[in-house]
């Protein structure tokens, strides 16, 4: 997608206006390509709005965790920094009481108490990221995704402050000599951004599923909430569900499944 | 009238050196700061704000305490803070400056700041504190300055200054509310979302910021020939009083709230910050002489044999300058990180780098102000002898 020349002379003229040298415009055309990564094609899945579930019972060891992880941070170029004040995380493993201050008490189960949880962003309804965020760095899609350009991201971290859920990280420093093998098709960030999960909306819009989803063997399933046929509907209900801090409000779109299904009943 | 501030005592270009040297050091640290990235500072991905918001925090306070002159002289005619007004003015513009310098550094990617106009959000509370802010800066350089000047040429401000003075009131209360809701929005931070947040800020700022100027009136008064006046400096200290009051008030239902209803989300930053929490403990010291140097400070303020004694009175404010530093530029925003979304707890120190940042800026504000106020001086040495003029 080619910005055109109306655009561009708008965007230079804004930017003269307010006394720019020049960089928020480059920026700015900088946005609209990266956008253009995630352009759909014509096999891309669509949906109204979209939601995972996270059947904590069928992920059996530390093994298959690490694989699910492992897909998505490699193939979205997640650094591996190595220490604790400068992670960058998109899903990881946190057990049942960190997952869900609040819920945990002395007679859970040995089985639910040390299971771990896998985390991510949680794709809210009323994302409270969204809402702060003073350059619409991070915004909301038609399809419930929501997404960030790192273009534009002033590295304020108002979303940190402002997400419940410590789904995202900021780049406290130069990831790219971090990252262990570049994937060239996904855009490796600077330093002074946040980034986070980003519910694989540049998979989805080739017609995949999610890396995490796609690495799970079934525990992940991925699909249109609204949809009263999808995968996820059918899996909610049929199973009972929880979300993280549901009361806050914000909708969160990630379920994780912890009884058994009525269909194995 | 800007040449006022090329000629002074060697006592002055000491002050200014000095300060220079800590700029200097600050600019430093923040080229270091810029080249490798924020990682530099003691901040993590759990206390993702540290002493830049805290400070910045803890100054749109000090820079919103003008308006305790403001009011009384230009709404109560009360012609004894007249010679002083403009003191609350320039030292507003010196905090402001600060203030946006503090949010400057705190950014990750500083060179796209102007996004947030080019791309204005309005549902962003940073966004209006933004514009806030620099509205608050411009009124009070308009008002500082054209009072000043007028005042200098022994004529009486003009009239169309007057709506900026009159607009400067709300003003001000607004740049303290619209910062407090910075954090009293945000759900899942517990030891933030209160309702009284904007209402303790505005409350500590009119103890922090009137506590300052009775300390520079002080030393105005001690180098200059200026004479600010006792009794502006007793109703400033009856302000001080007043506000360290109400503050101390706004606390104490904080406390009974968490802990009346003993709901865990809500005491467990006040257990951090005040007790620690499974041995991490690092700011327990600093909450406690928050605690000791407001007790110590409102006795003195209270008492009005104590009040009434500069020097005692001096020591009052230091007491409740220091004391809502700690607990604003320090408690408030650590606080609110800790413990994390997964109650998992993570400290935090400022590291040297960001000190010297912090220190720099400081500088900075404290240049800003030694200029002006060396401007201000003059014109009032010069006029000292000149009845009220305005
Ligand atoms: S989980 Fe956090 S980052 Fe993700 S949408 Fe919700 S609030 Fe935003
Ligand atoms: S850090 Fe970036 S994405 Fe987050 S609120 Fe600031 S500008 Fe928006
Ligand atoms: S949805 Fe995609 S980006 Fe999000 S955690 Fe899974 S693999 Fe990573």
């Amino acid at each position: 997608m080619s910005i055109n020349r109306r655009e561009f002379l708008k965007i230079a003229g804004a930017s003269t206006l307010f006394g720019l040298t020049g960089t928020a415009a480059v920026e700015e055309i900088l946005r609209t390509n990266a956008d253009a990564a995630v352009l759909k094609g014509p096999n891309a899945l669509n949906a109204k709005r979209w939601a995972m579930t996270i059947d904590v019972n069928k992920i059996r060891s530390e093994e298959e965790y690490r694989k699910i992880t492992h897909a998505c941070h490699s193939i979205h170029n997640v650094p591996d920094i190595g220490n604790k004040k400068d992670e960058i995380k998109w899903i990881w493993e946190e057990e049942y009481e960190n997952s869900f201050p609040g819920l945990s008490d002395e007679f859970v189960p040995d089985h639910i108490k040390h299971k771990p949880f896998l985390l991510l962003c949680n794709h809210c309804a009323k994302p409270p990221c969204v809402r702060v965020c003073p350059t619409k760095a991070t915004f909301k899609r038609p399809d419930g995704i929501v997404a960030m350009d790192y273009h534009r991201c002033i590295g304020c971290r108002f979303c940190m402050a402002a997400c419940p859920f410590g789904a995202r990280s900021f780049n406290w420093r130069d990831p790219r000599p971090f990252i262990k093998e570049e994937n060239k098709e996904f855009p490796t960030r600077m330093k002074g951004v946040v980034e986070k999960c980003t519910f694989c909306s540049e998979r989805l819009a080739r017609g995949q599923k999610p890396a995490c989803v796609e690495a799970s063997n079934g525990a992940l399933t991925f699909g249109d909430l609204e949809d009263p046929n999808s995968e996820v509907r059918h899996v909610l209900s049929t199973h009972y569900a929880l979300r993280r801090k549901p009361d806050l409000g914000t909708g969160p779109s990630v379920y994780y499944v912890i009884g058994g299904g009525t269909e194995h009943a | 009238m800007l040449e006022k501030a090329l000629t002074g005592s060697k006592r002055y270009w000491t002050w200014i050196t000095f300060l220079l040297a800590f700029i200097v050091a600050g600019v430093l640290a923040y080229l270091h700061q810029f080249d490798y990235g924020l990682g530099v500072t003691g901040m993590s991905r759990d206390v993702s704000w540290g002493f830049y918001i805290s400070q910045f925090t803890f100054l749109v306070g000090v820079a919103a305490s003008a308006v305790m002159l403001v009011i009384p002289y230009y709404l109560h005619d009360y012609k004894k803070y007249g010679k002083i007004v403009i003191l609350g003015e320039f030292l507003a513009i010196a905090a402001v400056t600060m203030c946006i310098l503090f949010i400057f550094v705190d950014l990750g990617q500083p060179m796209r700041v102007m996004n947030v106009i080019l791309h204005p959000t309005p549902n962003s509370i940073l966004f209006w504190d933004a514009t806030v802010l620099n509205g608050y800066l411009f009124i009070n350089l308009i008002v500082g300055w054209t009072t000043l000047t007028a005042d200098r040429k022994g004529t009486p401000p003009p009239q169309w200054v007057k709506p900026f003075i009159y607009l400067s009131i709300p003003w001000a209360v607004s740049i303290h509310t619209v910062t407090a809701f910075l954090y009293a929005g945000l759900p899942g931070r517990h030891f933030w979302l209160t309702a009284v947040m904007a209402a303790r800020f505005l409350a500590s700022a009119f103890a922090s910021g009137p506590s300052l100027l009775i300390l520079l009136c002080l030393i105005v008064r001690k180098v200059s020939k200026f004479d600010p006046g006792r009794e502006a400096i007793q109703s400033l200290g009856k302000t001080v009083t007043y506000a360290m009051f109400a503050n101390v008030f706004l606390l104490g239902l904080e406390f009974f709230t968490a802990f009346y209803s003993q709901i865990p989300g809500h005491m467990h930053a006040f257990q951090y910050l005040y007790a620690g929490i499974d041995g991490y403990s690092k700011l327990v010291p600093l909450m406690w002489t928050s605690t000791i140097l407001a007790v110590f400070a409102l006795i003195m303020l209270v008492n009005p044999n104590t009040r009434r004694k500069e020097g005692m009175l001096a020591l009052a404010c230091v007491s409740v300058f220091i004391s809502l530093w700690i607990d604003k530029g320090f408690g408030l925003v650590v606080g609110g990180f800790v413990p994390n979304p997964f109650e998992r707890i993570t400290e935090y120190w400022p590291s040297l780098p960001e000190s010297l940042v912090t220190l720099g800026i400081w500088s900075i504000g404290f240049l800003i102000l030694t200029i002006l106020y060396k401007i201000a001086i003059a014109v009032r040495e010069r006029t000292a002898s000149w009845p009220e003029l305005h």
